[in-house]
């Protein structure tokens, strides 16, 4: 390959709902994880992984909290998968307003999955010895430019909030700091 | 600042619609631990012995473990506790699920229930905010039933909720509570939340709970996990396969019967049918299951397997665990189809599935005998499962001769006389039994029959072997990874046991061997019992993840409280002492330890005695099975010593 393209680890966990057990031990080490201190306490309602569950419907689905998003989605969806009925926006891993979940019980700030930065493999899969939740890596080519696009992205973002003028003597006060 | 648990309780006065939050003395969990612990000590201060399983003062206490919630795999029970209409004794029936972590994410170790309502009404505990709530357009529904019910109205799909069917609403005496996929069955406490017109506690929590050293307590609950991956990698090989494993016996998962089925008595623990498993059978009823069976399930933060989602056509789906499976099946002489659809209702309902089939066949036995008649029974179908269904629904409303069995086996056996006593035959302190009748005597279960105080041998009972090991070398293999138990003197008589000879039952392991081998299986039971931790990764299967090495260390980091190996079994000795105490003040004597007596052919009364005596001595308590002064007094239970000589239960010397 040429030089202005890189490599990058994209992890994907995998799902398999079916052999999903309900026990929610992925909630617990989650929220332990991600306590501070780490695994000081641990509280299912603050985790990044949700099992939604609804045994006597044998509804199953481990769901990742994704995305913040500030407005939700005009149009809702709802599934029906070999005759199961799941909730609607079921499958959606949004913090969204239109729910309390992936949202920290007490400030209702916005929670991520992060697939515990740091540690070897996600600790929701490690915990899940029923194998519902197993993890694959693969390398994907990135273009180098993407990079640029990401900081464009964040200035942009910043100009909207802050104005030209601020984000401006900003950057000049910061690279007089660093010279 | 309080570590695992949560420091308050719940007080519900349900006479005068009084909700309290109270905190607790972190004393007392050093001194009982929590769960089952701390709940005898409720009732020993309480409920006097004089106050009756229906009455206002008896306490209906529901508690969740000391390392509930924590991230502790498979510490999810609640422990629920108060005075059983059957037994007059302290019941202490408990159940897995979801409730117990639940609980203290609201913030509570315990709910504590005294007095009655007037009106049929639930709980519901979010958080901070606790209610009594109106139930009256729930009265009759299924335990199911009502905890959905509850969840859509609430609008909480999250909450957990431990209801009671019609057999609690109208105080059957053994009437559960139902939890989803659990039940806290033995001991009639549903027809206690019954009888308090409760028929709902629901729970939704929210707050974080915390560990006392949190990297530590994680390197634990790691090395469980380890463990527990290791052992379903490496069944243990020579014994049974429900055994090898760990779990509750997986009753779901497997199919092959033919250890129940030929070994378990059927009908009213009547016959035993040798030559039941046939190929026919073995395919009929798989069959049954895997279509009835949408899914294995699992309690609260636990790899285990061991219940089951059950669709059967035309049914309500219903969850099912452990041998509830078969124990209908086996009463009534019927197949599994037929065992898995009364289970639904009875589960709606709300009985337990060990004493209610046994119950009912006890009644056919006795219209068989003529001891009944047909006019008890006015409009019974003719087929056998039909006069099944009959009699549950007879049952659970009370109706004619279903009000006089649904006192259970012992008080029916009372009442109707003419001879009825006789067939009252599988009851242990008045409480229906496992239907096992077996042929030579066993020593060590001998001991655990007669002395176990939940009056259940599945929960006193595991961690040794059931029986003895061939060969030397099959022996050898077993003890060597054996790293559980308390002294290494048990791998010793575990390796100079012997299926025949000299070395082998009733007189081997000797008096002294099956004391000591009884004494540990029954402290394990009793701290998973205070700990929340279920016996199913703990004291009942052999080789478990949680033993008496590791629990203290779980204790220190989690709980926060120093703990070692002696400090814990002189904690649990002393709660296990105080359960026997609030036996002993409501009338509990030796007399009433003592097997069915049809439980075992060959028995041997000398040795029995022996047994019995070293046991009691062992256990610090006197030839009546009363705990003495000088036991009492060293585990700082001075104040039941001192009653027990106010009340002249022991004499003044």
């Amino acid at each position: 390959m040429n030089s202005d393209t890189n490599k990058r680890i994209v992890k994907t966990i995998n799902i398999d709902a079916d052999k999903c057990n309900g026990c929610r031990a992925c909630e617990v080490i989650c929220s332990a994880f991600h306590a501070m201190p780490k695994y000081s306490s641990n509280n299912p309602a603050r985790s990044r992984v949700r099992v939604v569950r609804d045994p006597l419907r044998d509804i199953y689905v481990p769901l990742y909290a994704g995305e913040y998003t500030e407005s939700e989605c005009i149009g809702r969806d709802k599934y029906i998968i070999d005759g199961k009925e799941y909730d609607e926006c079921g499958f959606c891993r949004a913090s969204c307003p239109s729910r309390d979940l992936f949202r920290e019980p007490d400030s209702g700030l916005p929670l991520k999955c992060d697939l515990c930065d740091g540690e070897d493999e996600p600790l929701c899969v490690k915990w899940c010895l029923v194998g519902a939740l197993t993890i694959t890596e693969r390398e994907v080519d990135v273009v180098d430019e993407q990079k640029k696009e990401e900081m464009e992205i964040g200035l942009e973002s910043l100009v909207t909030r802050f104005g030209i003028e601020k984000v401006a003597d900003a950057v000049a006060q910061i690279s007089k700091e660093k010279r | 600042m309080r570590y695992a648990e949560t420091g308050y309780n719940l007080e519900i006065d349900l006479s005068r619609g009084a909700i309290e939050r109270v905190a607790t003395d972190p004393r007392d969990t050093e001194m009982y631990l929590g769960g089952l612990g701390t709940n005898a000590k409720l009732l020993w201060d309480r409920v006097p012995p004089e106050v009756d399983a229906f009455s206002p003062d008896n306490l209906l206490i529901f508690a969740a473990g000391l390392l509930c919630g924590t991230p502790a795999t498979g510490c999810n029970r609640t422990i629920v506790s108060t005075i059983s209409p059957q037994t007059r004794l302290m019941a202490f029936s408990m159940m897995g699920g979801f409730w117990a972590p639940e609980l203290k994410y609201a913030g509570y170790d315990k709910v504590i229930l005294r007095g009655k309502s007037p009106n049929l009404v639930y709980l519901y505990i979010n958080n901070d905010k606790v209610e009594i709530r109106d139930a009256s357009h729930l009265k009759g529904k299924g335990a199911i039933e009502t905890a959905e019910i509850i969840k859509k109205e609430l609008n909480e799909p999250s909450a957990q909720v431990a209801a009671i069917g019609l057999a609690g609403e109208n105080r059957v005496f053994y009437a559960s509570i139902e939890q989803g996929r659990s039940s806290a069955s033995r001991g009639g406490i549903g027809a206690v939340m019954g009888d308090k017109g409760v028929k709902a506690v629901v729970v939704r929590g929210t707050k974080d709970l915390c560990v006392a050293k949190p990297q530590e307590y994680m390197d634990l609950c790691n090395e469980v996990l380890g463990y527990i991956k290791h052992r379903e990698d490496n069944p243990i090989p020579d014994v049974m396969p429900i055994l090898a494993g760990l779990g509750s016996p997986q009753e779901m998962k497997v199919h092959d019967e033919k250890w129940h089925t030929e070994n378990f008595n059927w009908g009213n623990a009547r016959t035993r049918r040798k030559d039941f498993w046939t190929e026919e059978v073995d395919k009929a009823w798989a069959e049954t299951m895997e279509k009835a069976r949408t899914r294995l399930i699992s309690c609260y933060n636990c790899p285990m397997k061991c219940g089951a989602t059950i669709s059967m056509e035309g049914l309500p789906t219903y969850m099912m665990k452990c041998f509830t499976k078969l124990t209908y099946t086996m009463g009534a002489y019927s197949d599994l189809d037929f065992g898995l659809r009364i289970a639904q209702k009875a589960t709606e309902y709300g009985l337990d599935g060990f004493s209610a089939p046994q119950v009912m066949a006890f009644a056919l036995e006795l219209l068989d005998k003529g001891i009944l008649t047909d006019a008890d029974f006015p409009g019974m179908p003719e087929d056998n499962e039909g006069r099944f269904f009959y009699l549950l629904d007879k049952i659970v409303t009370r109706e004619g001769i279903g009000d006089v069995l649904a006192n259970g086996t012992y008080w029916a056996a009372q009442e109707i006389g003419k001879g009825a006593e006789e067939y009252a035959h599988n009851n242990i302190k008045k409480h229906e039994q496992l239907p096992l009748k077996l042929s030579m005597l066993n020593p060590i279960y001998y001991l655990m029959y007669c002395t176990g105080e939940k009056i259940n041998i599945t929960q006193i009972e595991g961690q040794f072997p059931q029986a003895p090991y061939p060969t030397k070398e099959q022996r050898e293999a077993f003890v060597k990874d054996w790293f559980q138990v308390p002294d290494d003197k048990f791998k010793q008589i575990f390796l100079d046991w012997e299926p025949r000879g000299e070395n082998s039952m009733p007189h081997y392991p000797t008096v002294d061997m099956c004391c000591d081998i009884v004494d540990w299986q029954e402290m394990m039971h009793y701290i998973d019992d205070a700990l929340g931790q279920c016996a199913g990764l703990s004291s009942f299967p052999l080789k478990p993840p949680y033993h008496i090495h590791n629990y203290p260390k779980f204790i220190s980091a989690g709980a926060g409280i120093e703990m070692d190996k002696e400090k814990l079994t002189k904690a649990a000795k002393r709660y296990r002492t105080l359960v026997r105490a609030v036996n002993i003040r409501r009338g509990m004597r030796r007399v009433d330890e003592t097997p069915p007596a049809n439980h075992w052919k060959n028995r041997f009364p000398e040795l029995e005695k022996d047994l019995l005596d070293s046991y009691y001595k062992l256990k610090g308590w006197n030839d009546d099975g009363i705990p003495t002064k000088e036991t009492l007094d060293e585990l700082g239970l001075g104040y039941v010593s001192e009653e027990f000589l106010k009340r002249g239960i022991l004499p003044a010397s």
